[in-house]
């Protein structure tokens, strides 16, 4: 926001193009466009601006033409347009890490009750499961955001609804993430545990979870980038991450294939460094073993 | 006074039974040797006695402890009691020395220097002194199996429990195994080993149990068990497992 202070934030952008398709840098493109197409065809003025019309209406709509001036580093304005674009980065990373380490918290401890014997304690896993599980996360999110407060009485800031929201959805897959990892683990291992003295919660603590997350390792690097791509929907709620950035800029330049373009690339290269780090990290424990 | 006693223990997994009202005594320092066919309730016999399985019916009372499923019962009685398992079971993501000292630090709240120093001295009973920085699957079946008991040792039980220690190894590497395990015999722990290693059993046991269909057969010392076994089953089983 502190870029384009002028900014209305309640525009959505889909709506612009759909309201003002005529407006903006791609008229002159499509002018040139037209016009020679224009010379070729009869004389009939009203063909013509039939012609004329369709032609702007696609142009505008899904134009080829790309303008990447809006985004060019080497233009004043399209370095300042790219470093907007990317300011949104800071509290995508927060808002995904600080809600997947929620989750992963938060689904340990729902994952236990589900391997428990007592069948009170495995019926909260399942109930807490499925329900959570049952909620689509943008439902969530403006669930947490416009209903709690109500409900709880609170006041949340967008951040924390973010990640409350985030973090509870994805919860119910970590819970079942871990639930599998520690029932692949062999019954010897609590048995050699038992037998050397060791409690419920060094067993777990030492024996199995170690050897647990060795093995969800990938599954835990997935939700991580499904996190990522999620924290894209907190946008609606107007938390300044990456998306939210791309839509207020689209507002004012009404660039919308350039900038989602750069937005995509923005998720990309982020999800591929993710991706590399988890495989380093799978390698690392591997070694270990060996 | 025994330091274990069994008294019609019973306990059935669904419709099956797999111990069927056993009794049992073993005095301190015995070596008992479990044999019979599979399926005949050796193993779950043994793994009463510390409560991998908790028997459904009689009394277990280990070195004055009554078993009656109480928290308190159970870990006085994992303290005392050792055990070594058919497939090692060590903790494959810890180094050797992390295997061994993880009980004594976690459960007997032993320092780490007073831990590793009880482990280098039983790994060295074990004779792989020299393996304690790798992980077990750097190891063979049979050094595994040596780390293992050297892990049950590291906790100083009253008594050790095998369950069919040289069955998942290969041929070559037993006779490592049942040294160790001579060693430990001659030292004076009470020992209950369930194996088909019917050498061994010769040479260290105290007294021999043949179990079938979850009873106790036939109890008898060696001598007289290996020459004269009195109940048929037993005739018929020693035929079959000792070398022609």
């Amino acid at each position: 926001m502190s870029v384009f202070p002028h900014l209305t934030a309640s525009l959505s952008p889909p709506d612009l193009f759909r309201g003002s398709g005529s407006g903006g840098n791609a008229i002159p493109d499509c002018r040139h466009g037209a016009s020679l197409v224009l010379n070729k065809s009869g004389n009939d003025s009203g063909v013509r601006i039939l012609i004329l019309l369709a032609l702007l209406a696609t142009l505008t709509g899904c134009s080829a033409d790309w303008g990447w001036y809006v985004v060019d580093p080497s233009t004043k304005s399209g370095w300042i347009n790219l470093k907007f674009l990317l300011s949104g980065l800071y509290y995508t990373i927060l808002l995904s890490v600080t809600a997947i380490l929620i989750s992963v918290v938060i689904g340990l401890l729902v994952a236990l009750p589900g391997l428990s014997k007592n069948p009170v304690l495995r019926g909260f896993n399942r109930v807490y499961v499925e329900i959570v599980r049952a909620v689509p996360i943008l439902v969530l999110i403006l669930w947490v955001y416009y209903g709690l407060p109500q409900v709880a009485d609170i006041s949340i800031s967008v951040f924390w609804a973010g990640v409350l929201a985030l973090a509870l959805s994805d919860s119910a897959f970590e819970a079942e993430i871990f639930r599998a990892g520690i029932q692949s683990i062999d019954k010897g291992q609590y048995e050699a545990a038992h037998s050397v003295s060791l409690n419920y919660s060094d067993t777990m603590r030492f024996v199995i979870l170690p050897q647990a997350i060795r093995r969800i390792l990938p599954a835990l690097g997935n939700q991580l980038v499904y996190m990522l791509k999620m924290s894209s929907l907190v946008s609606v709620i107007g938390m300044q991450e990456l998306t939210r950035k791309a839509n207020e800029l689209v507002v004012t330049e009404y660039r919308p294939l350039e900038i989602y373009t750069i937005l995509v690339l923005e998720y990309l290269v982020l999800i591929l460094i993710v991706s590399a780090g988890v495989r380093w990290l799978e390698r690392r424990m591997q070694t270990d073993e060996r | 006074m025994p330091i274990i006693q069994l008294s019609n223990v019973t306990k059935r997994f669904g419709t099956f039974t797999a111990l069927d009202a056993v009794s049992l005594d073993v005095s301190k320092g015995e070596r008992v040797v479990v044999c019979g066919p599979s399926g005949s309730g050796k193993s779950t016999l043994i793994r009463c006695i510390n409560q991998l399985e908790v028997h459904d019916a009689g009394t277990i009372t280990v070195d004055g402890v009554m078993l009656d499923g109480s928290k308190a019962a159970l870990n006085r009685i994992r303290e005392k009691v050792g055990m070594v398992f058919q497939q090692f079971n060590l903790f494959p993501h810890l180094s050797i020395i992390d295997n061994l000292i993880l009980g004594p630090m976690r459960a007997r709240g032993k320092t780490r220097e007073e831990a590793r120093e009880i482990a280098m001295r039983y790994l060295t009973r074990v004779r792989i002194p020299e393996q304690a920085d790798k992980f077990p699957r750097q190891l063979s079946g049979g050094q595994q199996q040596r780390v293992a008991i050297a892990r049950a040792l590291c906790m100083e039980p009253e008594i050790l429990l095998f369950d069919e220690p040289t069955s998942a190894l290969d041929p070559e590497m037993i006779n490592e195994v049942l040294d160790v395990m001579v060693g430990l015999a001659e030292s004076g722990m009470t020992m209950i080993v369930v194996t088909h290693e019917m050498g061994f059993a010769r040479k260290v046991a105290d007294t021999m149990v043949f179990m079938d269909h979850g009873e106790i057969v036939e109890t008898a010392p060696p001598e007289t068990f290996f020459t004269a076994p009195k109940s048929l089953r037993c005739q018929d089983f020693l035929q079959k497992i000792l070398p022609h």
